[in-house]
């Protein structure tokens, strides 16, 4: 990616961003959030999340790899206990990474 | 320009939540770095978006060559949930000036969001609530951006071959499950993920927008339905 591109990638999400903050404090009284769009909303986070989530472990080289082969996938399934259990992020990344590492040192090629 | 009390006590208030703050923020920082952008990059985004899990998403699409659009498309989609802090804050900012308004709005983040409101649900003194969520928000923003810049400078120590970008979706994961938190929640995750699964295929990675969006249709249908089986 070019510099400039991603100096403009910055301003134009860093924008949209801004406007999404801003956007009913600025129109307080003026126009209501209607309620259909707040009921909504609850489920960005975790459609969203769950959707950059599932592909990054089931799709480790760009390409459907459901097997014991698939090592991100083993350790993605164990910090997916973790974080059920912990909601940590600090602590899910750390047992991610070291099931990662371990399979890896132990059945990699 | 005299600081209200409150302003402090906002700061106060948010010490115990900097616990998450920091590391993340220093997570964010190592993984900008981890995609090859520099040091003045990395700040430069965390001072303009200052949005966390969007920041990793981009950083995340970008380590698979993702084409520009879809970055910004998908930071947006995942920024929506800042449209309902917006609004449920608004109330409280009122009688500012346009320009307060304006920075208030920029340092708004999950966490002062979080904070500031638990306060104001206690308290009826109306001043004390946009010096508390000032006090709230700009510490929490002060300790992000000190955070990231640790942890860009960290991050030009840790090697490519340490497969780093397996942290986007494990802090995704993380992100996740905190917001799971009935039925259709866990329906709106569960769709979305699997049609991402599926849209994979679709090109320029349109299908994580795709799935995003009807994985928060599938969420609201789910409730719609829990509230109709509710009131009959």
């Amino acid at each position: 990616m070019s510099q400039s591109s991603l100096w403009l990638l910055f301003l134009v999400v860093g924008l949209g961003t801004f406007l999404q903050r801003f956007i009913f404090i600025y129109l307080f009284g003026k126009i209501e959030m209607p309620d259909w769009l707040r009921r909504a909303l609850r489920f960005v986070p975790a459609a969203a999340l769950a959707a950059l989530v599932f592909p990054a472990l089931t799709h480790p080289a760009g390409h459907l790899d459901i097997s014991t082969w698939n090592f991100r996938l083993l350790a993605g399934l164990g910090g997916a206990l973790v974080a059920w259990k912990s909601r940590n992020v600090m602590l899910t990344i750390l047992v991610g990474m070291i099931l990662l590492w371990a399979l890896e040192a132990a059945f990699g090629v | 320009m005299h600081i209200h009390k409150d302003f402090f006590a906002g700061a106060r208030g948010s010490l115990p939540i900097l616990i998450g703050v920091v590391p993340f923020a220093m997570i964010s920082g190592v993984a900008a770095v981890s995609v090859g952008m520099t040091f003045f990059e990395t700040m430069g985004m965390s001072v303009l978006v200052f949005a966390g899990a969007s920041q990793l998403a981009i950083f995340q699409l970008m380590s698979v060559g993702s084409p520009w659009l879809i970055m910004v498309l998908t930071a947006w989609v995942i920024n929506l949930r800042f449209t309902m802090y917006s609004a449920t804050l608004a109330p409280y900012m009122q009688k500012l000036s346009t320009w307060r308004k304006a920075l208030l709005a920029y340092m708004l983040s999950d966490q002062a969001f979080g904070v500031s409101l638990s306060h104001f649900v206690a308290t009826r003194e109306e001043v004390s609530h946009r010096w508390f969520y000032f006090g709230s928000a700009a510490t929490i923003w002060g300790a992000w951006q000190i955070s990231a810049a640790i942890g860009a400078w960290l991050g030009a120590l840790v090697p490519a071959s340490w497969g780093f970008d397996f942290a986007f979706p494990l802090s995704f994961m993380a992100l996740m499950f905190a917001a799971l938190r009935d039925r259709p929640t866990v329906i709106a995750a569960l769709a979305g993920g699997l049609i991402a699964v599926l849209a994979k295929g679709l090109p320029y990675n349109i299908g994580l927008v795709l799935a995003t969006f009807l994985g928060i249709a599938s969420g609201y249908l789910a409730e719609s339905l829990q509230m109709r089986e509710a009131t009959q």
